[in-house]
């Protein structure tokens, strides 16, 4: 491994415990870092709305980008299409901290991610299972999140994938050696990142929530889940009270295992976003089933 | 043995536990909660994100009860977020817990495309060259009169220490060295 993936692994591992949140402008963004997020995700539209408009979702705008880059001091990321070479070479030219190639975005590639080891810039990556975390990291990403339905208001995904993921993990430490191979091949997963999280019992790098989060609960939940951050997208800015919602999802997120805490801060937070029944949304609509 | 506590509101609370299990004669502790501070004969604060850390510390009253347990004389040791939270100056910005007279500029090398990592030696930590890691790191522009200069990289002040708080811009907790564990258990 080359210094710069260690180096890009390391700022995930400094982003553990936090928030990251969907903004759309740079007013959002400074509500964002007051609230106490660690990083922001620099959005044209939040992914509720990218549902609702449909059409072609990608990568937003440079100049949407260097506002918010300058309007806070915590890492910017930013999204590009899955495959889309060029936009992600436009983001690492715009210096941002870190690349989402996004399943909310409209794939421009219907075979091939990214390879990610081509860039400097750290990117992360979602993912339904281990086979295809283990697919991104072996592309090079330096973080993974659990993809969850972005823009559902609907925690289910998020606790499906983050309950596959981390049980297959333990079914894998408990394997021996001479089933690895197969498992291997079963996942669709690199053997030697298999036999990494077989001997380590952990993705080889650092794993967040994402996709369905709109309560302070719901982000303590996949704390408790094994998740080591959460993601919140349209459920911040798309609710009644943004500050007062986003600073209670920090501290549930922090405090996941204290009951008082989140009851707490789970007091009189306004509407909450209305969710969506994952069942009334159409198969070739749902975000999570893009990515090969 | 004495319990080093190291603050686990965010950051790489789990690396600094990890490491300090790896000690005799330590018994670490995540500290998230005044009881927890309370106990504690050390505390590093980890890195992470130092807006993000302050504002966990100001919302659940540990700030005060931090700065209290500073003047008292408990050992802190700060590595990047951490040394921001410690600082009395930061740059542009104000200061967190504000105990240690250093003048800090946050993200002082640039965005991530700029962190970066290297051996240097740093006669006051140790024989050995120190593997250093720098993740969108602080550097400390100025340091007070009662404050110890204990490296520089490229001109620019790294680690410092006045009386018993020491503060690191840089991450041992993401290195297999243990030389800066060693000498903040003797402060």
């Amino acid at each position: 491994m080359t210094d710069r993936q260690i180096l890009n692994r390391n700022l995930a591992q400094m982003l553990k415990g936090g928030v990251i949140m969907d903004v759309t402008n740079a007013q959002e963004a400074e509500i964002a870092e007051a609230a106490g997020a660690v990083a922001v995700m620099a959005l044209e539209r939040v992914p509720s709305d990218i549902r609702r408009d449909g059409g072609v979702a990608r990568m937003s705008d440079p100049k949407l980008i260097k506002e918010i880059k300058s309007a806070v001091s915590i890492p910017v990321m930013a999204k590009v299409r899955i495959g889309h070479i060029v936009e992600a070479e436009i983001l690492e030219a715009l210096g941002i901290d870190y690349i989402d190639e996004s399943e909310v975005l409209t794939p421009a590639d219907d075979l091939y991610h990214l390879d990610k080891h081509a860039f400097k810039s750290p990117f992360v990556c979602g993912a339904r299972n281990l086979g295809e975390a283990l697919r991104r990291i072996g592309e090079g990403a330096a973080m993974i999140r659990t993809k969850g339905e972005a823009g559902t208001g609907n925690v289910v995904e998020a606790v499906r994938h983050m309950r596959t993921m981390m049980g297959q993990i333990r079914l894998l430490q408990n394997l021996p050696r001479e089933e690895w191979m197969s498992f291997a091949k079963e996942q669709g997963a690199p053997y030697e990142l298999v036999a990494e999280v077989a001997a380590g019992g952990r993705l080889p790098v650092v794993n967040f929530a994402a996709g369905g989060i709109a309560t302070p609960a719901d982000a303590a939940l996949m704390m408790k889940l094994g998740s080591e951050g959460v993601f919140v997208g349209s459920g911040i800015f798309r609710s009644g009270d943004p500050a007062k919602r986003a600073k209670a999802i920090v501290l549930a997120t922090s405090y996941y295992n204290d009951p008082k805490i989140v009851a707490e801060v789970s007091e009189d937070l306004g509407e909450a976003m209305s969710g969506i029944d994952i069942k009334t949304i159409p198969a070739e609509q749902t975000f999570a089933e893009r990515g090969w | 043995m004495q319990s080093v506590g190291v603050l686990a509101l965010q950051g790489s609370f789990s690396e600094h536990l990890t490491k300090l299990a790896q000690l005799t004669e330590v018994l670490p502790v995540a500290v998230k909660t005044a009881a927890d501070l309370e106990q504690v004969d050390r505390l590093i604060l980890p890195g992470g994100e130092s807006t993000a850390i302050s504002r966990l510390l100001q919302r659940t009253g540990l700030s005060e009860l931090l700065k209290r347990r500073v003047k008292e004389g408990l050992p802190v040791w700060g590595t990047c977020a951490g040394l921001i939270l410690l600082a009395k100056n930061i740059v542009g910005e104000q200061p967190h817990l504000g105990v240690m007279d250093i003048t800090v500029r946050r993200n002082a090398y640039g965005s991530q495309l700029n962190s970066f990592s290297c051996r240097q030696l740093l006669p006051a930590l140790g024989t050995e060259p120190l593997p250093l890691v720098f993740i969108r790191a602080p550097w400390i522009e100025r340091v007070g009169e009662q404050t110890e200069i204990l490296g520089e990289y490229a001109g620019h002040i790294i680690a410092a220490r006045q009386g018993k708080l020491l503060a690191t811009s840089f991450h041992p907790e993401l290195t297999d060295s243990d030389a800066v564990y060693r000498y903040f258990l003797q402060l």
